[in-house]
């Protein structure tokens, strides 16, 4: 292991043999003889090797490890298909109600109504913003999700008696989707995108066929462009008896304006840490339902929630999990998904409505094009040209290819440099079709200060970089760790301390 | 304006300004009118805060929890005490709402958390790779079936009765797609008995303890599943591993599970973590996320991502999984819990949940009407044999504020008149003492025969 | 990092990779323009002695940080001998892509598939 005078030590390197933080309540049975109980063959010799520490040392580790991070409560997150939006603080406290926080997955129905009830409610929710009648709740996050839309693809074929092989996917495509796509048994072909951004329907015609299983889509897509041909890729989709996947990844733009269902699509995911405000946690957890049309709704996840009319004590209506689904593609995972985020998207649906739903996409698109026009006007996209020339949505791409050229600085220099400014990079290197892409997504959390200010920041940048390029070259300079090696992390990796 | 929003008019004049149109709804002039949504969604208009909470909190008070029963449910999910030092921490902003650290500069802290968890779960399994974690204990067998798929590129599991039904279904949803039969092991005597293997078997899926709460010995199944050449895939319990001897010690090459008693809520079920463990051989095959130690320009350590080109955002449709996230904030939960236990408490811990669980086990059985149903060594959970029909027994206990356990019937119709019952240190001996009232009234109850010799001996 | 090379002595296919014949076996690698566009190279599993390579065929993986690419075999044959510097320093591809970062020499099968490959000009004017 390395270690430097200034480095922030593990929990590891604060142990010390003997001390400790929990004390175990006091033996109230009868004390048997372990050997007796646990034969010691099927006994380790040596305990695991976890830290030893007091409490207030773990508080004062923890706390000090926080703030060698950047987070969304302290700075801007502009992270193309991230959808950082600002995490409500009611939510926290609903979901550490005892009702919520400390119910069993297998308590029984009939005492677990508020759970059941809330599930429908969020179900039914989500439903009328897709614009497909039946959702399930079960997959964990997005590319689960995927992965339910892409096995419940499969049932709904074999259930027809078809054996078809491909799954389509856009060239702009997320790289869960062909990940997905393997591993749900299916091979990738590939879909290019026309000059405006969009797929290339000439393309996609050409490949459309009967061994098609399905085409996965984002739309917005991920170049935060509307696919204005939709209804075409959808009547060719369809047209050869494949199903229309839908990613939500940027469902933000759209919310009240159209939904996945009237445009055909047959399957739709939620991300809901994304327009649901689950907070990101540092990398998860998330959740990622979905949606269905009528003719896929057999194949749906086991358990699924229900409402009945009528208990068989008469309780009225009555909230189910349903087991009894023959044509199910059966268990993603166990119990019946992530309930804490239900919780919490549940409470943000409730507090915004109708009307703060249409309203979170108006001003997501909003921000997304005013913070393009600001850019403009700093100069900006002379070196980061937008990578079409339209209204964007809820996010834009830039393309870094011209300063790279001029400036002879990349793409990401330019993410390194801003984090001496305090700002999150924006996504970089994604989409894959657009060189030196910068996916930049403001939110509608966000205040025309902060959009103005971020705008000020990337000309600054170039205008240093004009001068002296070695300056973003070499950046950050302000962060609690420069520049890393990640070439010596992944050629001889160090995954654990040695102890 | 909602409360999350802050788009003045003065703000939007200038806005719409600034873009060059007349109203918000020219941004939207892409979007062919026939798709347009011609009327409000159909949702009931905003609430105030308050008002959300109150509607929030009166769903909550219809569930019946922990805090409203004495509960020996488990059966993968189960009641430990939280230590108040980890919401302390997750919730503090820094942990809880930045996004995975793809700029490792500003993103040292959540990092070398993972790190830090990295190597505890290593330390619990035995096993030298372990990645960030994964959604939870289910999908985290499904995602080692597909590890041993590539590895091999076998055409068959065969998976262990004594394995969580949740996970089994799981596995067979997954191997559906892949192409691959599974078929399934017996328990003979409450214990795993692996039938003759062949070389089309690509792993053998086991859980210790089992689903009926017995210990399995693991070197042996190892040893046969590597004669055949097949991998060993172990779902584990974490806390039992304080005692047990660890999976990659008897041989295991992928030991995965379900971490929620380590530190987070039972939530209904979720949001919980999965961990994944494996050997050093299948370290570029491992799913998921994985922090590493490296350097900075300056020569101070930090930690990054690793791996990378393993994962979907790098190798697409050749990627070891399809995961774009890990469970981050429950992980940290987990690594805060493992150190607040610490080396000696969480051997402690297991010892005294160990002892409990005899003292139960023995209490049961002096019930007339309870018979256990197995002998062999248990940790923290045990199946009794009931001579009553076990939802009717288990209805009357809730009806007196104790919930005695998992009905096994609902999974194992060999089993449709046993109950499976968990203990943790929440459960005292007071607590178990209960159980054994209610039990008894329970059954003398449905077995009036036992109201008259006394319903315990 | 060497400078931008092709020598002439090599043979090149359009997917990068290079071929050095000598009789009838050949030594394989990738060019600097692979190099180049993976960036800092941190893996290569070669494959086992004794495997078959088909031309134009994959016969390995090369991983970058932040990339994973296929390794085309410009000729058909079976490997006889593999780099054994590369497990521990792949990074000598990015150095020496020619010399110390060849990854495998291959028995060829039918040495009239080199008429199908590229001179240095010729594959040069492929990646303008």
């Amino acid at each position: 292991m390395i270690r430097a005078a200034d480095d922030e030590l593990t929990i590891y390197e604060r142990s010390k043999a003997g001390r400790r933080a929990f004390a175990p309540p006091a033996l109230d049975v009868p004390e048997r003889p372990l050997d007796e109980l646990l034969p010691s063959a099927l006994r380790r010799s040596e305990p695991p090797r976890l830290p030893e520490v007091s409490e207030p040392e773990i508080v004062r580790h923890f706390n000090r490890l926080s703030k060698r991070n950047f987070d969304l409560d302290t700075g801007f997150y502009p992270l193309g298909s991230c959808t950082m939006k600002h995490n409500p603080k009611l939510h926290e406290r609903i979901a550490a109600l005892p009702g919520h926080a400390k119910l069993h997955p297998l308590q029984d129905p009939s005492r677990a109504q508020g759970a059941l009830e809330l599930m429908w409610r969020l179900q039914e929710a989500l439903s009328e913003i897709a614009g497909l009648p039946h959702v399930s709740l079960q997959p964990s996050a997005g590319s689960h999700g995927e992965l339910a839309g892409v096995l419940l693809t499969r049932a709904f074929h074999e259930n027809r008696g078809e054996h078809r092989t491909k799954v389509l996917t856009p060239d702009t495509a997320h790289g869960t989707n062909p990940a997905t796509v393997t591993m749900a048994g299916y091979e990738v072909v590939k879909v290019g995108s026309d000059a405006h951004g969009n797929v290339d329907l000439d393309d996609l015609r050409a490949k459309a066929d009967e061994d098609v299983a399905c085409l996965m889509l984002t739309n917005p897509s991920t170049l935060g462009l509307f696919e204005t041909g939709i209804e075409e890729v959808a009547k060719i989709v369809h047209g050869v008896g494949a199903t229309l996947y839908y990613d939500g990844a940027n469902l933000n733009a759209i919310m009240g304006i159209c939904r996945p269902g009237d445009m055909g699509f047959d399957i739709v995911h939620f991300n809901l840490h994304k327009s649901f405000t689950q907070p990101h946690g540092g990398g998860g957890p998330g959740s990622g339902p979905i949606a269905v049309s009528d003719r896929i709704e057999p194949y749906l996840p086991r358990p699924q929630v229900v409402r009945r009319e009528r208990s068989e004590n008469g309780a009225t209506p009555y909230y189910d999990l349903e087991y009894d689904r023959p044509k199910s593609i059966g268990r993603l995972r166990g119990f019946q998904g992530n309930y804490g985020v239900f919780v919490r998207s549940y409470a943000y649906i409730r507090s915004l409505g109708a009307p703060g739903l249409r309203e979170v996409s108006e001003v997501a698109v909003l921000n997304a094009n005013y913070l393009l026009a600001r850019l403009r006007r700093e100069g900006v996209l002379e070196y980061l040209p937008a990578a079409h020339e339209r209204l964007c949505m809820h996010e834009f791409v830039l393309s870094g290819a011209p300063m790279k050229r001029e400036l002879q600085i990349k793409t990401l220099d330019l993410a390194k440099r801003l984090l001496d400014y305090g700002v999150h990079p924006p996504t970089v290197y994604f989409p894959l079709i657009v060189d030196e892409a910068l996916l930049i997504e403001p939110t509608e959390t966000e205040t025309k200060e902060t959009l103005d200010r971020f705008a000020e920041i990337i000309a600054e940048i170039l205008r240093e970089a004009r001068e002296d390029p070695e300056l973003a070259r070499n950046a950050p300079y302000t962060t609690p760790v420069r520049r890393l090696d990640e070439a010596a992390a992944a050629r001889n990796p160090v995954v654990r301390q040695p102890l | 304006m909602t409360r999350y929003t802050s788009v003045t008019d003065a703000d939007l004049r200038e806005m719409l300004a600034e873009i060059g149109v007349q109203s918000i709804e020219d941004l939207f002039e892409e979007i062919p009118a026939q798709l347009r949504l011609a009327r409000p969604l159909a949702l009931d208009h905003g609430l105030a805060e308050q008002e959300v909470f109150e509607e929030l909190r009166a769903l909550a008070q219809r569930n019946v929890s922990t805090d409203d029963e004495v509960s020996f449910l488990g059966a993968g999910m189960y009641d430990h005490y939280v230590p108040a030092l980890i919401d302390s921490i997750i919730l503090r902003s820094e942990f809880l709402t930045p996004y995975t650290p793809y700029q490792p500069e500003i993103s040292q802290g959540g990092l070398q958390a993972m790190f830090e968890y990295q190597t505890a779960i290593s330390e619990l399994t035995g096993l030298p790779v372990s990645n960030a974690s994964v959604y939870e204990g289910p999908s985290a067998v499904g995602a080692a079936g597909y590890v041993a798929k590539l590895d091999n590129g076998r055409g068959r599991f065969v998976v262990s009765r004594g394995v969580h039904p949740h996970s089994r279904e799981t596995l067979r949803t997954l191997s559906h797609g892949w192409g691959i039969e599974v078929v399934e092991a017996p328990l003979s005597e409450g214990v795993t008995e692996l039938p003759a293997l062949d070389h089309s078997v690509s792993a053998v899926i086991i859980q210790q303890p089992n689903f009926l709460g017995v210990v399995e010995d693991l070197e042996p199944l190892a040893r046969t599943a590597h004669d055949a050449g097949a991998l060993l895939i172990c779902a584990c319990d974490p806390l039992p591993l304080a005692l047990l001897r660890s999976p990659g010690e008897c041989g295991v090459d992928i030991a995965v599970g379900e971490g929620q008693t380590l530190g987070n809520r039972l939530d209904f079920g979720g949001p919980s973590f999965g961990f994944f463990a494996a050997t050093q051989a299948l370290m570029r095959r491992v799913p998921g996320r994985i922090a590493g130690e490296t350097r900075d320009v300056d020569g101070k350590r930090g930690f990054v991502l690793t791996l990378q080109t393993r994962e979907q955002h790098i190798r697409r449709e050749r990627a070891t999984s399809n995961i774009c996230t890990s469970q981050a904030l429950n992980a940290l939960a987990g690594v805060i819990y493992l150190s607040w236990l610490g080396r000696r408490g969480i051997v402690e811990l297991v010892e005294l949940m160990i002892q409990r669980t005899a003292y139960a086990r023995e209490r049961l059985a002096g019930i007339e009407g309870v018979e256990p149903l197995l002998e062999q060594p248990v940790v923290r959970e045990f199946a009794v044999k009931l001579d009553a029909p076990v939802e009717r027994v288990i209805a009357r206990c809730r009806e007196h504020g104790v919930n005695p356990g998992y009905a096994l019937g609902t999974d194992y119709p060999e089993f449709s008149d046993c109950l499976l019952v968990a203990i943790t240190e929440r459960r005292t001996r007071a607590d178990i003492d209960r159980l054994a009232d209610a039990l008894a009234a329970a059954l003398a109850a449905e077995r009036p025969e036992y109201a008259e010799s006394g319903a315990q001996s | 990092m060497a400078d931008a090379s092709y020598p002439e002595e090599l043979l090149y296919h359009s997917e990068h990779d290079w071929a050095r014949v000598d009789g009838d076996t050949a030594t394989f690698g990738i060019t600097w323009y692979a190099q180049d566009s993976l960036g800092e190279l941190v893996f290569f599993e070669a494959p086992a002695v004794g495997t078959s390579v088909t031309k134009d065929q994959p016969y390995a993986e090369i991983e970058s940080v932040k990339a994973v690419s296929d390794v085309i075999a410009p000729l058909s044959g079976e490997v006889v001998e593999v780099n054994p510097g590369l497990s521990g320093s792949p990074e000598t591809v990015n150095e020496d892509p020619y010399g110390e970062g060849w990854l495998v020499k291959v028995k060829l099968s039918d040495a009239s598939e080199t008429e199908s490959l590229l001179d240095s000009a010729d594959y040069q004017a492929t990646l303008a």
